[in-house]
């Protein structure tokens, strides 16, 4: 397919050609739910579709753009009418909402997430709920009730997780962007194994109210597009202080698109120092991905950057910190799901005690059982001193590293994964391993700062490879520059799966 | 430290999960090797650290105690396992 088709557009060109009637949104609605029927069946993307409900969507934004007739109206959304995948992790009323579990397999949402109301708001069209591991716990979406997705660059690999139908939809064009949420790196590793661009704002950005509970301390939404300028223009609309969510930061409304649209010069990045974490770079790093990685560095130092080294000396201890955190959080927002207000109720069972025993039992997946297990563990007397508040000092230490290094450096680069893609059902059977994937991820969830994933190259098998760039407190606007000045050298980001191109 | 099939079912039943002796003896195996991994933490020196609970160190937000939702009992109970007369129907849990 040409590059010229609707499903290469950036959202500005999306939005260009919505506003000057180029095309509509249903006619653009119709494309990707064709795509959507085509592809979606070896994909496994999308969890759930609604035609209909997406189509009056897409027929309400026409008529809002019809009405646009003069730049003399009060300008509207530049998102008005662009399809939009959305994670099965946000509440949206009247749609299916199944976080990944047999658990929700019937639940219709009665609400809005916030995030989803703010897409509403600006008339964008919700596409369908895309796939994901169950409760957002795996870093390969094979812990999905509905099967896992497949990598749209190599259907024997995996997407990542969770955010793994979201990032397949994105790579394999069956949406013009999507939500995900990132608990530990569930936007950043899947769009890195998907050779798409993601980010996880600083924690507190974006709200989490109608977003399904995993680890409250942790769980931050964020968009996953092509490129860090479709990201920007969705953060503009995601990011804002909502007072349903108790953790929301009144921080002032910010323009993220600001660097970006700012005029660039020969070497639009002189100044900027980035700092290298060694231990990002020590064992268990692959080769591919080191190499491609430092491919992307020496460009950019063609932009006019410096490389400093820096030291994350407790990374190191983000995994164990995070297995106790995450589960314990998650035991507590888990245990909501009692077969008795809403969720799936065991068929049969002799009184209460067993009927909230067996519904659990058969409506979670086994991961989701795991890490309530361990969260239920480590809060148990006798334990708590030991596991919980230890892991909470350390997640401390954490954070005072990354402070230490934004002394020296404004924003911090390295892989987002250890490795490409791996193979479906290679780590399936050993938790530790899958743990073990997020290993660059998790410590920038720990300290609650943002972090985003752009694609760099291509590894062995010629699997995409992501680019981590961590950014300070607030920094979005800042790493979303930094980001989109080397996509705009490069065209990894513009790459797309052969098997996704040509239809018919 | 090693959890014994014990640990396991204490575990299961305060996190009201129910689990057959199969299900349990692997559980054990998998926590135990969770727990192995986990353990690298009690080598750390932490004395005088602060415990972080949360990512930004705010104050909790405190809002007006009234009333801001409308009542929904019916939509919302369209999702409920079972319900009778507008109630959540459980099995009998006093005799």
């Amino acid at each position: 397919m040409p590059n010229s088709s609707p499903i290469n557009f950036s959202l500005r060109q999306l939005s260009d050609a919505l506003h000057t009637k180029k095309i509509s949104s249903v006619e653009l609605t119709h494309l990707y739910l064709e795509r959507i029927a085509m592809l979606n069946p070896a994909l496994n993307a999308y969890v759930t579709l609604n035609a209909e409900m997406s189509l009056a969507q897409a027929r309400n934004a026409d008529a809002m753009l019809a009405q646009n007739t003069s730049h003399a109206l009060p300008k509207i959304s530049n998102l008005m009418g662009i399809p939009f995948a959305q994670k099965d992790i946000f509440c949206a009323q009247g749609w299916r909402t199944t976080c990944g579990s047999k658990m929700l397999e019937n639940f219709i949402a009665p609400y809005d997430a916030h995030v989803i109301q703010k897409f509403n708001e600006a008339g964008a069209v919700n596409l369908g709920k895309t796939n994901m591991d169950e409760f957002a716990m795996g870093s390969s979406n094979e812990t999905s009730y509905f099967g896992a997705v497949k990598n749209p660059w190599n259907h024997n690999v995996v997407p990542g997780g969770s955010s793994g139908g979201s990032a397949a939809a994105v790579a394999a064009r069956l949406c013009a962007a999507a939500t995900g949420t990132d608990t530990g790196g569930s936007i950043r590793q899947p769009a890195a194994l998907c050779g798409i661009s993601g980010i996880k704002p600083t924690y507190g950005v974006v709200s989490r109210y109608g977003m399904i509970a995993f680890a409250s301390s942790l769980d931050q939404a964020g968009p996953m597009a092509r490129s860090a300028e479709d990201l920007a223009m969705m953060l503009n609309t995601m990011a804002g202080f909502d007072e349903r969510d108790s953790t929301s930061l009144q921080h002032p409304t910010e323009d993220y698109l600001r660097d970006i649209d700012a005029p660039a010069t020969g070497k639009p990045l002189s100044g900027l120092r980035i700092g290298l974490p060694k231990e990002f770079f020590a064992d268990g790093l692959s080769e591919d991905v080191a190499q491609a990685v430092a491919a992307a560095i020496t460009e950019y130092q063609k932009l006019g950057a410096s490389v400093v080294d820096i030291s994350l000396p407790n990374s190191k201890l983000s995994i164990p910190v995070y297995y106790v955190l995450a589960p314990a959080e998650a035991s507590s927002n888990l245990s909501r799901f009692d077969g008795v207000r809403y969720g799936y109720r065991a068929k049969e069972y002799t009184d209460l005690a067993d009927m909230y025993q067996k519904s659990r039992a058969q409506g979670f997946g086994a991961e989701v059982k795991r890490r309530i297990m361990i969260g239920t563990y480590v809060l148990s007397h006798g334990y708590y001193d030991a596991y919980y508040v230890q892991a909470q000092k350390i997640r401390r230490l954490i954070a005072q590293d990354f402070e230490a290094a934004f002394k020296q450096c404004d924003v911090i680069m390295g892989p987002t994964a250890p490795s490409t893609a791996f193979n479906l059902g290679e780590k399936g059977d050993d938790p530790v391993q899958m743990y073990l994937s997020d290993i660059y991820t998790i410590a920038v969830n720990l300290a609650g700062l943002p972090g985003m994933s752009i694609p760099a190259g291509f590894g062995k098998n010629n699997l995409p490879v992501g680019l981590q760039i961590i950014g300070n407190y607030f920094a979005e606007a800042q790493m979303l520059n930094v980001a989109h000045r080397y996509q705009q050298v490069t065209d990894w980001h513009t790459r797309m799966p052969q098997s996704v191109g040509v239809l018919k | 430290m090693s959890i014994n099939i014990s640990d396991v079912q204490k575990i299961a039943s305060l996190a009201r999960l129910a689990m057959t002796e199969q299900e349990a003896q692997t559980a054990r195996t998998q926590l135990n090797n969770i727990f192995e991994l986990i353990a690298q933490m009690q080598a750390v020196d932490t004395a005088g650290i602060q415990p972080m609970s949360h990512a930004q160190d705010v104050t909790q937000r405190l809002r007006l105690d009234g009333v801001t939702e409308t009542n929904q009992r019916e939509l919302f109970q369209q999702n409920a396992p079972q319900v009778e007369r507008g109630l959540y129907l459980v099995p009998p849990a006093i005799e």
